[in-house]
């Protein structure tokens, strides 16, 4: 006990030092600590590697400039588009295709329509579907996947993702660098409340469709998303507005926005970026 | 030449022996196939093998018949008479006539097959020497030469031969004829040699003291393992099915299968696929024997392995192919491949995930990311023949359509099925003022109602 109380008042600065100010950590001491504090988090101590999406407003909010592979995000539907999960398998194939490997797709449903997944750049020759009768096969291959190895990205649609499950895929994406995806579908547009309970993904997104500007011709736009960043470790949230993936899975800012005046707030990352 | 004829060419006339041309002069329309001597040998073999339910003991006649030893084997079978017509009838189900003769000898039964004219196709147990007696000497496996120098000198039937002093006999003719002759009346022994299935490679291990420990099973199993990648190394094998099996002091067997995507001989890989499937051996009061084949094998070369010098050691997408499909189900883990169809239900085809796919699909139309597993009807407000819809109800709710594109017509698969010989889907890619983006289509052309009902439905969801 006396030791402890020494050892406190061997750390308060005497009086006399208070008053003087405490010299600012150099940008190079603070950007080597955050580096330590990163490495401490993961596994094996192994320095992250992050994925990109090539759109500075948005690599700028995420922490490491971009999505953390080896680690778990989760993608949902707004609106109806969390039955169907139409434009949130487009976005988790055009992140997945960008990984550049072998992609797993776990899933219960029979509606996975190849064609459309190989124009948001993921081919057939880099897809492999498993598809199984219930929920915990699909978190067990799920796992399975992300172990493995040999695969860059795995997806699953799953309905139900407690903490639990979600430290156990987080631990298994870690310990191989796999991205893994978790692609949340519910049966009822009640359920997906949800998706507001916390897990241990890193980053948690929903992808809605919006309406594109009308074209001065008949026939279809670019199809357009509202992305709405709701949870990311070590920053905050935010909202996009963005273009569907394009063949390569890039997705693209709209000429509308991208074309604007920058925007005074730029996140916290963006300091450093 | 001709070797060999059909019911219906003998018939007409024709013989084996015969010279083609004699034989077309017969008939001009007749069908001729090459004879494949090494073919017919191999088919016979395969035959031998399957006679091999019937004894032990099964060799193939070459060129056209099977010798089956099935002493004390018959009763298996329901007696002599009942074993002759369960195999003449399974024969002739696949279309091979054969004639069953019964005989104490190969000799007797292979002459009475050919030239004996009995009713019964069992000859009594000691009544074949009267029975051959009357037989030809081309029926006792002579060589053809041996057989016209003895019809020249007037032996007609193995009588004749018979009653001769033997040793003349041999002087003039060799040993053959000898041999030939107390082979058939059983004075010599003839062994037949039997014909063998390929084996499977098994390693056992057989307990002092049966064992039930989950880790002991574990233990062991590993060292089955160990011990058939070995003589799976020395045949140069792979695995592609493997079976443990585990025989229980009740005498009951808890098996245990693992089947692989491609020949395998790793050890590490086989532990692991049989280490998730371990847990459902049930060792009740303990296991005795423990057994492990290689029930399907397949050539497996050696091969270099990367060393962390050359490349990244990354594992192989075949090696979680195993994993998933022995824990999941051997049908649940596939990959699409593009097929050529224009209906988008027939375009995707599932296969295995280790096989190749080849080039990817053609179309630049844009297809949905989810495609409804049956297309769901919709009500539907548009302006024929082929406008796009203005609105339409889908699950209930009615829609506006913003922006749409379209007609993409798909015709019927007439090659396929009947009715698909006129029909017509016209595919239209709607967006409604959500932003949402469907994939509809109108049954017909919207013209003429041969080419369908006209009847609009809901097909698929863009990203």
């Amino acid at each position: 006990m006396e030791q402890k109380e020494n050892l406190i008042n061997v750390k308060r600065p005497h009086a006399s030092e208070r008053c003087k100010p405490v010299p600012a950590p150099s940008r190079s001491t603070l950007t080597d600590l955050r580096a330590r504090i990163r490495r401490l988090e993961t596994v094996d101590g192994r320095e992250r590697t992050y994925l990109p999406f090539g759109i500075r407003e948005i690599d700028q909010r995420l922490p490491g400039g971009g999505l953390a592979l080896g680690s778990l995000h989760e993608v949902a539907g707004g609106g109806s588009g969390a039955i169907d999960g139409a434009a949130a398998a487009g976005f988790c194939a055009g992140i997945a295709a960008r990984t550049g490997g072998q992609v797993l797709w776990c899933l219960t449903r029979l509606d996975l329509f190849p064609p459309g997944i190989a124009q948001a750049g993921l081919p057939p020759e880099r897809l492999i579907r498993v598809r199984v009768d219930d929920e915990k096969s699909v978190l067990l291959a799920f796992e399975e996947g992300l172990r493995h190895g040999s695969l860059t990205a795995v997806v699953a649609e799953v309905a139900k993702l407690d903490m639990t499950t979600s430290r156990r895929l987080q631990l298994a994406a870690e310990s191989t660098g796999t991205l893994a995806l978790a692609l949340r579908r519910w049966r009822r547009e009640t359920e997906a409340g949800d998706f507001g309970q916390p897990t241990a993904a890193r980053t948690k997104w929903r992808v809605s469709e919006v309406m594109p500007e009308a074209l001065s011709v008949p026939g279809v736009a670019r199809a357009r998303w509202a992305l709405e960043l709701l949870r990311v470790q070590g920053a905050n949230c935010a909202d996009f507005i963005v273009d569907a993936c394009d063949e390569q899975g890039f997705i693209a800012l709209p000429s509308v926005l991208a074309d604007r005046t920058a925007a005074p707030d730029v996140g916290i990352w963006g300091a450093r970026a | 030449m001709v070797t060999a004829v059909d019911d219906l060419a003998q018939k007409i006339g024709v013989r084996p022996g015969m010279a083609i041309v004699k034989a077309q002069a017969l008939f001009s329309d007749l069908v001729l196939m090459d004879a494949d001597p090494r073919e017919d040998a191999q088919a016979l073999e395969r035959l031998a093998l399957w006679a091999l339910r019937l004894s032990p003991v099964v060799a193939a006649d070459p060129p056209d018949g099977l010798v089956i030893d099935t002493t004390g084997a018959d009763h298996l079978h329901g007696g002599e008479a009942n074993m002759i017509e369960t195999v003449t009838r399974r024969l002739s189900e696949t279309g091979i006539t054969a004639v069953p003769t019964l005989a104490d000898t190969w000799g007797a039964a292979h002459a009475l097959a050919r030239f004996g004219r009995s009713v019964s196709p069992i000859t009594p147990p000691g009544e074949t020497a009267q029975v051959l007696l009357d037989l030809p000497v081309a029926s006792l496996r002579l060589s053809p030469a041996l057989v016209d120098s003895l019809r020249g000198l007037g032996f007609e039937r193995i009588s004749d031969l018979a009653s001769q002093p033997r040793a003349p006999l041999t002087l003039r003719f060799g040993p053959e004829l000898g041999r030939r002759l107390d082979q058939a009346f059983g004075r010599e022994r003839e062994p037949i040699k039997a014909a063998v299935e390929a084996k499977t490679i098994r390693v056992e291990r057989v307990f002092a003291e049966p064992i039930g420990a989950p880790e002991t099973i574990r233990r062991y199993a590993l060292k089955l393992i160990v011990q058939l990648c070995d003589a799976l190394e020395v045949a140069g094998l792979g695995v592609r099915t493997a079976d443990l099996l585990c025989q229980r002091v009740d005498n009951r067997v808890e098996s245990v299968r693992i089947g692989t995507a491609r020949p395998l001989r790793d050890v590490k890989q086989l532990t692991r696929l049989l280490g998730d499937k371990l847990d459902t051996v049930d060792p009740g009061f303990g296991i005795e024997v423990m057994s492990l084949a290689a029930t399907l094998t397949e050539p497996l070369g050696a091969r270099q392995l990367h060393s962390s010098l050359i490349g990244p050691d990354t594992p192989d997408v075949g090696s979680l192919v195993d994993i998933l499909a022995n824990r999941l189900g051997e049908n649940t883990i596939e990959r699409p491949c593009p097929a050529a169809s224009d209906l988008p239900e027939r375009s995707v085809q599932w296969i295995s995930p280790m096989s190749a796919v080849k080039t990817p699909w053609a179309h630049d139309w844009k297809r949905p990311t989810r495609l409804l597993p049956r297309p769901e009807a919709i009500e539907v407000l548009a302006l024929l023949p082929d406008s796009p819809p203005r609105t339409f109800k889908w699950r209930g709710i009615r829609r506006r359509v913003m922006q749409a594109d379209g007609p993409e017509r798909v015709f019927g698969e007439w090659w396929k099925r009947d009715p698909e010989l006129e029909s017509i889907r016209d595919y239209y890619y709607l967006v409604d003022e959500t932003g949402k983006r469907y994939w509809v289509f109108r049954m017909g052309d919207g013209e003429f109602d041969a080419t369908g009902d006209q009847s609009w439905y809901m097909h698929g969801l863009f990203a």
